[in-house]
């Protein structure tokens, strides 16, 4: 395997004196959509928070692009290319959509992503752009999250259970869009509940149990039995 | 008219309370900051703005273009070295340090003007005035009513039509997430800061050709400050321009009915208020 794009080595991260990820190891290469599965409280909004350097790391813990990236702050690793949707949406409410959107592309970077590419993308949100981005639905303001990721145009792209609290239908719709925007040569790490969802759309899957990781592998060919096992911890 | 007179002047006080409050107002909107040195900032604004009219002889309006930026660099820097490190989830370590700068600033100003009152000479614009309908307006009043409304227009355009009011929004909104944006929440505080400081050094050099001052001064100035923005409701300018002009109306006519009434009318009005409308008069609203 070439250089990763973002490698994790031995990544330990706490909440005070509680510990959430013990040692984890992951990879990604360019181009790569890896799925993270694992039951609540495995630790996978921690890891995510952990890349995006919102908790604390230590320097060599979090390599992206040949760099050690872990002891960041949170803007620096934005500025290099990596974009979270954060678990439950959190957009900014004293902002319309489009501002939610334009301040995601505060950054500056150049890419495919700008307003006219988010909203072909979603028509609904051109339409309710001048709306406070709460007066949305669910589904309507997951579409904003990702938009405001999207316009930073990320290297690699964090989606943190883009699914949770949606209706099966808008499920289905923004999981119809995601090849279209991992397509364009970007990295995705998807973190979701649902395992079918989560490893149709991925390369190759990592399964997190109480903090560390419990199995890993190609999603197309695992077996379902080994995932139960890695997933709920029974031997 | 004697009454028409009374609420015109107390409304163009209002002013010069807004410009108090217009500071304390956005940094509380950004970054939940409750400055306790405020008064003394005003102070401050005032002393340097003395010194620029007593040292290069200009006229103290000119002085703004002096004063206005030094206090803005004060105020980033004053955001970056101590404040930041004073915010957290607990609300007491920034009262407490804003409290013991102003303690600082008031001794400092104490050691280098000295305790006796001092006033900044604005030549012709003191005693001139404008008669319109049988009333007569001093021109200073006015010029710092417009001012007022200028600075609050000013904020609120920054606030709601560019980058930087977006950065201070989202900032305040959720700091954590502001920063994969690519914010620094340290330097957007800073910017904050500077900001609300500009507009202060404006606010002291107003209280300066107004009235004489001294170095003891500033806490009476906060209090004015802190009832204009409750009043007018937290985090909304233009409702901190309301409650200034609420709170002036309020004195000059306790003023009127008697002179020792002035300050005591103030305070029972913002107590009223604030018993039948604890979130102010016009609370912003939100998600």
């Amino acid at each position: 395997m070439p250089d990763p794009l973002l490698s994790l080595c031995g990544l330990d991260a706490f909440y005070g004196d509680f510990q959430a990820l013990y040692g984890v190891d992951l990879q990604v290469a360019q181009g790569e959509v890896l799925a993270i599965i694992g039951a609540n409280g495995a630790g996978k909004t921690t890891l995510m928070r952990s890349i995006s350097s919102l908790t604390r790391n230590r320097a060599e813990m979090v390599r992206y692009r040949g760099e050690d990236i872990g002891a960041l702050r949170a803007d620096e690793v934005a500025a290099r290319g990596i974009a979270l949707v954060p678990e439950g949406r959190q957009l900014f409410p004293s902002l319309s959509v489009e501002e939610n959107l334009i301040i995601g592309g505060q950054i500056g970077r150049k890419g495919p992503w700008s307003l006219p590419a988010i909203y072909t993308l979603f028509p609904i949100l051109q339409e309710r752009r001048h709306q406070q981005s709460t007066s949305l639905s669910g589904g309507q303001q997951q579409m904003v999250a990702i938009g405001r990721a999207l316009m930073a145009n990320p290297d690699l792209i964090l989606f943190d259970e883009i699914s949770l609290g949606l209706a099966p239908i808008i499920i289905k719709d923004i999981y119809a869009a995601l090849p279209g925007i991992i397509g364009e040569g970007m990295s995705a790490l998807i973190v979701e509940q649902d395992i079918t969802k989560a490893l149709a759309v991925s390369s190759r899957f990592y399964c997190l149990q109480e903090g560390r990781v419990s199995l890993e592998g190609a999603s197309a060919t695992v077996a379902r039995e080994e995932i139960s096992r890695a997933y709920f911890g029974v031997a | 008219m004697e009454w028409v007179n009374v609420v015109v002047q107390g409304t163009l006080l209002g002013g010069l309370y807004a410009l108090f409050a217009a500071g304390l107002s956005l940094i509380f909107g950004v970054m939940r900051l409750v400055n306790i040195a405020h008064g003394d900032l005003i102070v401050l604004g005032a002393y340097l703005g003395l010194s620029v009219t007593t040292v290069l002889g200009l006229h103290p309006l000119l002085a703004l273009i002096l004063v206005v930026p030094v206090m803005a660099g004060f105020g980033y820097v004053l955001q970056r070295g101590i404040l930041n490190q004073t915010l957290g989830k607990d609300i007491l370590p920034p009262l407490l340090v804003t409290f013991g700068l102003s303690v600082i600033i008031q001794n400092t100003l104490l050691e280098t003007y000295s305790a006796d009152p001092q006033k900044m000479n604005a030549g012709a614009l003191e005693t001139a005035s404008v008669s319109a309908a049988g009333l007569s307006v001093g021109l200073l009043p006015l010029l710092t009513f417009g001012t007022a409304i200028a600075v609050i227009a000013t904020l609120q355009w920054i606030f709601y039509r560019t980058a930087l009011g977006r950065a201070f929004r989202a900032t305040s909104d959720n700091p954590e997430i502001a920063q994969l944006m690519g914010l620094n929440r340290r330097h957007i505080f800073g910017l904050a800061m500077a900001l609300a400081l500009g507009v202060t050094a404006i606010a002291g050099i107003m209280l300066g050709i107004r009235t004489s001052f001294d170095p003891s001064i500033g806490g009476g100035r906060l209090i004015f400050g802190f009832e204009a923005v409750i009043i007018g409701g937290l985090g909304n300018l233009w409702g901190t321009l309301a409650g200034g002009v609420i709170l002036g109306v309020a004195q000059t006519i306790g003023a009127k009915i008697d002179p020792g009434w002035q300050l005591l009318a103030g305070h029972l009005a913002f107590l009223v208020i604030l018993a039948l409308r604890p979130n102010g008069l016009f609370p912003r609203i939100d998600g």
